[in-house]
């Protein structure tokens, strides 16, 4: 997968999830302040992150993800390795 | 101690989303019930149930809270919001503390716990969802209806099985009366038409099984009933200090006047045969509404179409209100709707509220063949304008649990 491909299925995730509107969904776009998300959102989020990407999220890498910057970096690394 | 009165109503049932929907669907006598759509139900004994079809709660919650909200939940919100435009309080003026909410559910979320479950199965503990908790919990209709509408007063949910709702509804009409709030949301929500919930009901050989006729299988007090028909569906009153209702102007459809409760203490599942504490729980609501037998014109029946609570029901009448008992008139509406089990109270006194309003009684549909032990005038499939003053909602429970309700004519 591309970096723009990732990029973009996030942002869709993020769109549909929160039912923001996608210029909302900037790169510093913080998730709670920004975009609404509590706690139960966040881990709901890290769950679909884990599906779509088939990868598994620990908690404490979770709790350093705060903005869709985050997300989006997160995932481009584990695509990585 | 104050009166109590009511001033909204809101239903969402199956032969009718809207409580103006719903009474039409009353007086044409019309079944809710068809083949089930919502779910494979090719193993199942049973292949009916009565379904909320259409239902579409976009207007009232948006798609993100949706997903955080079990179907139940999405009924409850809607109905209780149907109930508060329609009694126009401003809760603001009242104060937001003095508002509170009682609401039932005898299952809760039985979807979210399907649907969790097995993501379980597939995928070990990583896959339970963080709205299973907040989405299944019987109390997640009071808990969301108060955020959602900002009703800070007394608050939680009632849970009796099929009784839920009528205890919702004494508990809040209990609560104004004392004094201890000023008006109240009650009510009750139920979407157990699931596989589990059906499996569930199947092997308890609770159903009926007239899989070829399901629009006829809801047939209380007809010799041929073979059981009750699921149903969904929710429905929630404004119940208001009487004083404050008359000074602000409201409409009031009727008046919550007495309550009765009491419990068989007999069997998990079956009614005492005889009825006797289903009769004591209807001599304590006539006497705590301060009338005598005679004075009750309709009892809006818990008349599941079983059996036992039929008959049982029946005994019980007779047992209370004497000679009275064939003059006044008797209706199911579960003929109409199915069992809405915790979710049934509080429809059903939308009807009886509407009954009183309308001077009409609802009709049991399908009444066929009339039974030796079922005797008494049950308003046969077609509804009838009568003068009703009092009126009686029986709820009865697995549990053994037993509630009625006491409504005046104002």
């Amino acid at each position: 997968m591309t970096k723009e491909e990732i990029e973009s299925q996030v942002r869709d995730i993020i769109v549909e999830k929160f039912q923001v509107a996608p210029e909302k969904v900037t790169v510093d776009a913080k998730l709670d302040a920004d975009l609404g998300a509590d706690s139960l959102d966040l881990v709901d989020l890290m769950m679909i992150l884990e599906d779509k990407f088939s990868l598994e999220i620990s908690d404490d890498q979770a709790e350093k993800i705060k903005t869709v910057g985050d997300v989006i970096a997160y995932i481009l690394d584990q695509n990585k390795e | 101690m104050r009166r109590v009165a009511i001033t909204g109503l809101g239903a969402i049932t199956p032969i009718g989303i809207g409580v103006e929907a719903f009474w039409q669907g009353i007086i044409e006598s019309r079944s809710g019930a068809r083949e089930i759509r919502s779910f494979d139900h090719s193993l199942f004994p049973v292949h009916f149930a009565c379904e909320v079809a259409d239902f579409n709660p976009e207007a009232v919650i948006d798609r993100r809270e949706q997903q955080r909200l079990d179907r139940f939940c999405q009924f409850a919100l809607c109905v209780a919001g149907e109930a508060l435009a329609d009694g126009a309080l401003a809760l603001d003026a009242v104060g937001r503390e003095r508002v509170g909410c009682i609401f039932a559910s005898g299952i809760g979320g039985i979807k979210e716990i399907e649907d969790v479950h097995t993501k379980l199965i597939e995928k070990g503990p990583r896959g339970v969802s963080p709205f299973l908790v907040p989405k299944m919990m019987t109390n997640a209709a009071a808990g969301q209806i108060a955020i959602k509408y900002g009703l800070r007063g007394p608050n939680f949910a009632a849970t009796s099985a099929c009784a839920s709702g009528n205890h919702a509804i004494i508990i809040a009409y209990l609560l104004v009366k004392w004094g201890e709030a000023d008006a109240m949301i009650a009510g009750g929500a139920e979407a157990a038409v699931t596989a589990l919930g059906l499996g569930g009901f199947c092997s308890a050989k609770a159903l009926s099984r007239r899989n070829d006729d399901p629009a006829h299988a809801s047939r209380p007090f007809s010799a041929d009933r073979d059981g009750f028909v699921m149903g969904e569906g929710a429905g929630a009153l404004l119940l208001e200090d009487y004083d404050q209702a008359s000074r602000r102007g409201a409409r009031i459809y009727a008046e919550i006047c007495g309550s009765g409760m009491t419990d068989d203490a007999y069997h998990i599942t079956a009614p005492l045969p005889d009825g006797t504490m289903a009769a004591a729980c209807m001599r304590n609501a006539v006497h705590s509404a301060g009338i005598r037998p005679e004075d009750v014109d309709y009892i809006n029946a818990h008349g599941t179409s079983t059996d036992f609570n039929d008959s049982g029901e029946t005994k019980a009448i007779k047992a209370v209100f004497g000679p009275h008992a064939y003059k006044l008139a008797v209706s199911s509406t579960k003929s109409q709707i199915g069992h809405l089990l915790g979710a049934s109270g509080a429809v059903e006194a939308v009807a009886t509220a509407l009954a009183i309003k309308h001077q009409i009684a609802p009709p049991t549909i399908n009444y066929a063949t009339p039974d030796p032990e079922c005797d008494l005038d049950y308003v046969p499939n077609e509804p009838r304008p009568m003068a009703i003053r009092h009126a009686l909602s029986n709820s009865f429970g697995f549990g053994g649990h037993n509630a009625t309700l006491a409504f005046r004519k104002v």
